[in-house]
């Protein structure tokens, strides 16, 4: 599968870790990786919220880049806000002929020109579920993620709102993090904060109620006794992991709970190395943190030895 | 989806009860009642009641979505319980029971009756919500142009259940937060061109640490408003107007929040997270992060910063050096901004408007309406004016 493929700003920023695991693992699943680089910020709500015009207009222009790309299936993107912020742009330029000429008007100067109903814009999780079909990831599983108790964390901006999302009975979309996790092998750890907001927007607002949130969620999880998250959202990254010293604070408690983005944890089940994966970028370190040698690596045997050595 | 015609079957409910003044903790009760699928969530409850225990607390009144006295929690989703097909809410509970609890974030007064004044109506009140008018109040009624009254339309249509209050996760953590329902009042107002203090109403909820900046853009209201007030895309209004019309610079940095970003994409293409903060807490230059109050935002942060260098996760050279996109794109990208900005007036489709396509209706309705509004001229303002589309599934789930 072809895909034209919007990593987003903060993957290749403060969390370089995902951009890099998910172009190792793309292989492994035969996803073509065409990256956009040619595409700009898809302003996270916030270009948005100051100029609505100018953030469709900024994420037509990268819509119609990806429908340039010769042969893609799709788009894809690795960042549930890009996904939340694209979503709400496209759902605009589909919605009115007049709005989307308008746009294009202003796009046409460099020959570029977004095209109703011909570009599905799905996340690496959508991808997973829907193109390649979780059988398929299934087989392609070397290291089954036994014993490893898994929490998922969505962030909002891929469950809300529902509608615009296309979440419904065939395709139960905020469901599919566990299904994911399921298929690889691993227990899925339900808890209360699994689809609330990290925090991350509010933070340079009210930090209080920013870290707070996060707190809560990595508490929960902790109480449920999960052994990580996993999340396909870099921002949420950022407030749970980046920020879980701070956080800490206002949980009173030790939290150390390591935070996965989603593809370093299918890649760790494809059997990558955690080390190409980047988990030693982390902030709270996967590897201090959870025995792998009964989780992961119990089920491949000597495998699972040498990995361990490794003193990840 | 309205299964009307087919014969009652069983349903169980698992209802919360709770009595503050008995002492007792909270429990689940269950009662399996009959009715037919396309009958409400509501009419379950009241059957329960009837025929069961008659001291099950639950507020109702219309049973039809008018009145919004029945709002509670159905599987965990807030909503109205006469609002909600009790077939779809036994399709969307987890294992065939269906749950109600009572609304979140506002203390139970009786099982699924919360205190709406205690939280709700405080917060309404705090939004002055009511008109203040233009002098001279003209001898009869004001003349306004009929796009900016289209406008707050929108507004207009909240029934004041609590629903969106009940999950609003800034809340959550923040109980002082005005939050949405009171917040999309504010705006009724704000964009209500026969209004005298507009600046003033900004001013005040901008400053407000718990106003609008506190809003964390996390969906739940637009999520569970059963009337398609989306809350949040009316406090993003508010923030539009008191940013970019009115250049409120308010202690909570909203303002310089929004502007730094706007400003890093325009100048790279991509977010260069490492200036976002010290720009935001500063001021919108590379200079910001020499004030005092940047400083000190970076004294705090201190732990957090050096722990991602130690990690790599933030290399000194990374950090400093932003991202960015090839040069001709740029140029593209900051042509956009430069055309967007030259505009007369900000457009903004509003979809609750316009409606889609699709829609009969929607088609022929004015492509966007601008939102700075506030000319002469134009047709009386009328209340309540009717909206193009109104969403009529509860997104109840
Ligand atoms: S979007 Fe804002 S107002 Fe709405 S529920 Fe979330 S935090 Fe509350
Ligand atoms: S905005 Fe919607 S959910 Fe909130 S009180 Fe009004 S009608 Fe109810
Ligand atoms: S009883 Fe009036 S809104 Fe439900």
């Amino acid at each position: 599968m072809k895909v034209a493929y919007w990593p987003g700003c903060v993957s290749r920023g403060f969390t370089p870790e995902l951009h890099g695991s998910m172009a190792k693992v793309a292989p492994l699943l035969d996803i073509e990786l065409v990256e956009l680089d040619r595409a700009c910020c898809t302003g996270a709500g916030v270009i948005a919220e100051h100029n609505q015009e100018l953030a469709d207009t900024l994420n037509a222009r990268t819509f119609a880049l990806a429908q340039q790309v010769q042969g893609a299936d799709l788009m894809m993107n690795i960042c549930s806000t890009c996904q939340g912020a694209q979503t709400e742009c496209q759902e605009r330029l589909d919605a009115n002929a007049e709005y989307r000429e308008h746009v294009n008007g202003t796009l046409a100067k460099y020959d570029l020109r977004y095209e109703k109903d011909n570009l599905a814009n799905k996340n690496f999780l959508w991808v997973l579920v829907e193109e390649l079909g979780l059988d398929e990831l299934r087989s392609r599983v070397k290291r089954p993620l036994t014993d490893l108790k898994v929490g998922p964390f969505y962030g909002c901006y891929i469950v809300r709102p529902t509608d615009r999302l296309g979440i419904d009975d065939e395709k139960p979309r905020d469901t599919y993090l566990s299904l994911v996790i399921e298929a690889l092998g691993g227990t899925v750890i339900e808890y209360a904060g699994m689809q609330k907001c990290c925090g991350f927007p509010i933070i340079t607002m009210n930090k209080e109620a920013s870290l707070k949130q996060a707190a809560r969620h990595l508490g929960d999880a902790q109480d449920a006794d999960a052994d990580c998250l996993v999340t396909p959202c870099p921002l949420c990254h950022l407030n749970l992991d980046l920020q879980q010293p701070l956080a800490q604070r206002h949980a009173s408690r030790a939290l150390d709970m390591p935070v996965l983005h989603l593809p370093q944890l299918v890649g760790l089940a494809l059997g990558l190395d955690p080390k190409e994966l980047g988990f030693q970028r982390h902030v709270v370190k996967p590897a201090s943190v959870i025995d792998w040698s009964t989780s992961v690596v119990a089920g491949v045997g000597d495998e699972g030895g040498a990995v361990s050595a490794r003193g990840w | 989806m309205a299964e009307t015609g087919k014969p009652p079957e069983s349903y169980t409910l698992r209802i919360r009860r709770f009595d503050p003044e008995s002492g007792a903790a909270p429990y689940w009760a269950e009662h399996t009642i009959e009715l037919e699928p396309h009958r409400s969530v509501l009419e379950g409850i009241l059957q329960a009641k009837g025929r069961f225990d008659g001291s099950i607390g639950i507020r109702c009144s219309c049973k039809a979505a008018i009145c919004g006295s029945c709002g509670v929690r159905i599987n965990g989703q807030p909503g109205l319980a006469c609002h909600t097909h009790i077939g779809r809410a036994k399709e969307t509970s987890r294992d065939g029971v269906i749950e109600i609890e009572p609304m979140g974030n506002m203390p139970v007064i009786k099982d699924l009756i919360v205190d709406m004044d205690a939280v709700h109506w405080k917060k309404v009140q705090r939004v002055t919500p009511w008109l203040i008018n233009k002098e001279p109040i003209p001898e009869r009624e004001y003349l306004v142009d009929r796009e900016s009254m289209v406008d707050v339309t929108q507004t207009m249509a909240c029934i004041q259940c609590g629903a969106c209050v009940s999950d609003c996760l800034s809340m959550e953590v923040d109980p002082l937060f005005i939050g949405p329902a009171a917040l999309a009042k504010a705006y009724r107002f704000v964009g209500d061109p026969r209004d005298a203090q507009q600046y003033e109403r900004l001013q005040d909820l901008a400053e407000d640490p718990h106003g609008i900046y506190d809003c964390t853009h996390c969906f739940k209201c637009i999520e569970a408003c059963p009337k398609g007030v989306a809350p949040m895309n009316q406090i993003m209004r508010l923030r539009r107007r008191a940013g970019s019309d009115h250049h409120i610079s308010d202690r909570n940095n909203g303002e310089r929040h929004e502007a730094a970003f706007v400003t890093l994409v325009k100048d790279h293409g991509l977010l260069w997270e490492a200036e976002l903060l010290p720009r935001s807490h500063g001021g919108n230059s590379w200079f910001g992060k020499f004030a005092p109050k940047a400083g000190l935002e970076l004294a705090d942060s201190l732990p957090v910063i050096t722990k991602a260098m130690l990690r790599r996760k933030v290399t000194p050279m990374g950090a400093l050096k932003p991202h960015k996109i090839p040069s001709a794109d740029l140029k593209q990208v900051q042509d956009i901004y430069d055309t967007v900005h030259g505009r007369d007036e900000r457009l903004e489709l509003n979809l609750y408007i316009t409606g889609y396509d699709e829609d009969e209706a929607g088609a022929q309705e004015p492509a966007a309406v601008a939102a700075s509004g506030g000319g002469d001229g134009g047709q009386t303002a009328a209340e309540g004016g009717q909206p193009g589309m109104t969403p009529e599934d509860s997104p109840t789930r």
